[in-house]
């Protein structure tokens, strides 16, 4: 058993394994902070909603699906000058946060635009027939109404990203992906890329099973 | 006092302006519980939103005491909202907020009240509206007549002078329609509230309204006390929500008639006359024969009324109805 794994030099490990929380939990920050209030626009901004903008809400929902519809690798590798000029590196856990946060943020943003449609427009209704302002209403009902379905979106969000981190691992971003590649993949280390893999799949269970005991606390049902 | 001028209102569907009401005229008193009533689609909600310009009106005015509301906006709209609550049939409770939580957020939103005076408030109503005891469950816990109870406190939350009923007992059984209806009533004489309300049921309307519109196809077909509208009823919509509530087939009735002689006749006896007993003594007085064909006798909100069908045979047949217009009933001659 030992003999098996005997590549494994553990305090590596360790450090990817905080590496990817770090690239997780540091984009994860800045999606909800960029995607919610995208989310509520494009809410808001839809048809027969509060703030109907046609134009407004075309375009957006474009820019939103560009977004969506490069995959993780290249739009790695497309923005190396934007991050550089952001946080200074295209290396490591800093260098990999703008991209992913440009990956997850359209993402999570669609997520709430319909966790948000799924809010009973009857509560819109009560809530306006109280002369709330739209600010009132968005903040006061419609996004403790979809909480739940946020909270579910972050959750997704957040296991697409740890895909994406991995993937990482080719523009040098280290964490639990890098490792897998540079050792598993490419020296054939299937000790390590086994270690690796059981992390990451932990790590993706950990965050389902918060999620749903989150959402399920905020269901009051 | 709530007024519709000259009130159009049309919707936009796929270019095409589409209108929902016509030609609104309306008068509703201070204090008084107004009834709409009329099919689905008849246009209800549509007038009711626009007391509170959740819907604006295309053309036409609305006034409230004497103010054309019609064009308030921002700042003036809102404090104008404040001071109209409104119940919805499918409660509209915010699920993420507990019962004192919902009661709560109006007067929040309004910015206007103390903490303290917040506290105190949804104590009281939930208090008044019997519901002290679940302060602090969340709505999915609650019963539906529970549901709507906590939205009448809700919408009297920051001292309304109006409440706006949208079907607000449309979702709940029979026995919890009452206990909600009567409630509602209570709180229009406790607080001098005006009511409007909205349904598709009669029932509703005779319990607690004191004056009706009948709204059909987007139009006000007939107006009046509840009493004159629910006993003599003139517009076809009308008779037929009247018929439903009494449970009489009028196909059925009229081949009762042609079984049985005699005049025809539709008495309605209002207040004390009710429990008069005068049709014995009329006929003895004038030898007629009645047999009743149907008959009800109930309340329209407080006032007792009686409506029977009768046939008349044999002795002085004018002499009976004379004496019957002289006791103060109202005859309607069904068949002469
Ligand atoms: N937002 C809207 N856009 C387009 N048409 C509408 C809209 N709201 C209502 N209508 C139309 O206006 C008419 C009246 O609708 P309204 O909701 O006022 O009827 P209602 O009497 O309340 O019916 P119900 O008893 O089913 O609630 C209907 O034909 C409806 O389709
Ligand atoms: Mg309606």
């Amino acid at each position: 058993m030992s003999d098996f794994f005997v590549n494994i030099r553990w305090d590596e490990i360790g450090v990817a394994t905080w590496d990817t929380v770090l690239m997780v939990g540091g984009s994860m920050f800045f999606i909800v902070l960029l995607g919610l209030p995208l989310g509520v626009l494009l809410f808001l901004t839809g048809k027969r909603q509060l703030l109907e903008q046609n134009t407004f809400y075309a375009v957006l929902s474009f820019v939103v699906n560009v977004l969506r519809s490069i995959p993780f690798i290249i739009l790695l590798i497309v923005m190396i000058p934007v991050t550089v000029l952001l946080v200074g590196t295209s290396l490591g856990v800093r260098g990999v946060i703008p991209p992913l946060v440009a990956a997850g943020t359209p993402f999570f943003a669609r997520l709430v635009e319909t966790s948000l449609r799924e809010v009973d427009r009857g509560i819109i209704e009560a809530t306006q027939a109280m002369g709330a302002s739209t600010w009132q209403i968005v903040m006061g009902a419609l996004l403790p109404e979809a909480r739940p379905g946020i909270i579910a979106g972050i959750t997704v969000t957040a296991i697409t990203l740890v895909s994406y981190a991995a993937m990482a691992g080719v523009v040098g971003g280290g964490g639990l992906g890098d490792l897998a590649i540079r050792y598993g993949y490419q020296r054939f280390q299937t000790d390590v890329m086994l270690v690796t893999v059981v992390l990451l799949v932990v790590f993706v269970q950990l965050l389902q099973m918060l999620g749903d005991r989150l959402v399920l606390y905020f269901s009051r049902r | 006092m709530i007024e519709f001028e000259d009130v159009q209102k049309s919707y936009r569907v796929e270019g095409r302006d589409v209108p929902a009401l016509r030609d609104i005229n309306l008068e509703v008193r201070a204090g008084e519980v107004f009834g709409v009533i009329g099919h689905s689609g008849a246009g209800k909600s549509t007038l009711l939103r626009l007391i509170n310009l959740i819907e604006r009106p295309s053309s036409g005015r609305i006034r409230i005491d004497g103010d054309d509301i019609t064009d308030s906006r921002g700042g003036e709209l809102m404090a104008l909202r404040r001071g109209i609550g409104m119940i919805f049939q499918h409660f509209n409770l915010l699920s993420s907020k507990t019962v004192a939580e919902n009661v709560r957020f109006p007067m929040k939103l309004a910015g206007t009240y103390s903490r303290d005076q917040m506290q105190q408030r949804v104590d009281h109503l939930l208090d008044r509206v019997g519901l002290a005891d679940q302060a602090n469950k969340f709505p999915a816990q609650l019963s539906g007549g529970q549901k709507q109870r906590v939205g009448i406190a809700r919408a009297l939350a920051c001292e309304p002078r109006i409440l706006l009923c949208d079907e607000a007992t449309s979702a709940l059984d029979p026995q919890t329609t009452q206990s909600v209806l009567r409630l509602l009533g209570d709180i229009n004489r406790e607080l001098g509230l005006t009511i409007v309300l909205i349904t598709h049921e009669m029932d509703a309307i005779r319990t607690i309204c004191d004056r009706v519109a009948v709204l059909d196809a987007g139009e006000v077909v007939e107006q009046g006390t509840a009493a004159q509208v629910f006993l003599h009823p003139r517009h076809r919509t009308t008779q037929r929500f009247v018929f439903e509530t009494e449970h009489i087939d009028e196909d059925e009735l009229h081949d009762d008639f042609a079984h049985v002689p005699g005049r025809v006749l539709r008495l309605t006896f209002q207040g004390e006359a009710t429990y008069t007993p005068m049709l014995g003594d009329i006929a003895r007085r004038t030898g007629v024969d009645y047999s009743i064909l149907n008959g009800r006798i109930d309340h329209i909100k407080d006032t007792p009324y009686g409506q029977i069908t009768l046939s008349l045979i044999g002795g002085d047949t004018d002499g009976a109805e004379q004496a019957l217009h002289g006791a103060g009933v109202s005859v309607e001659v069904l068949r002469p």
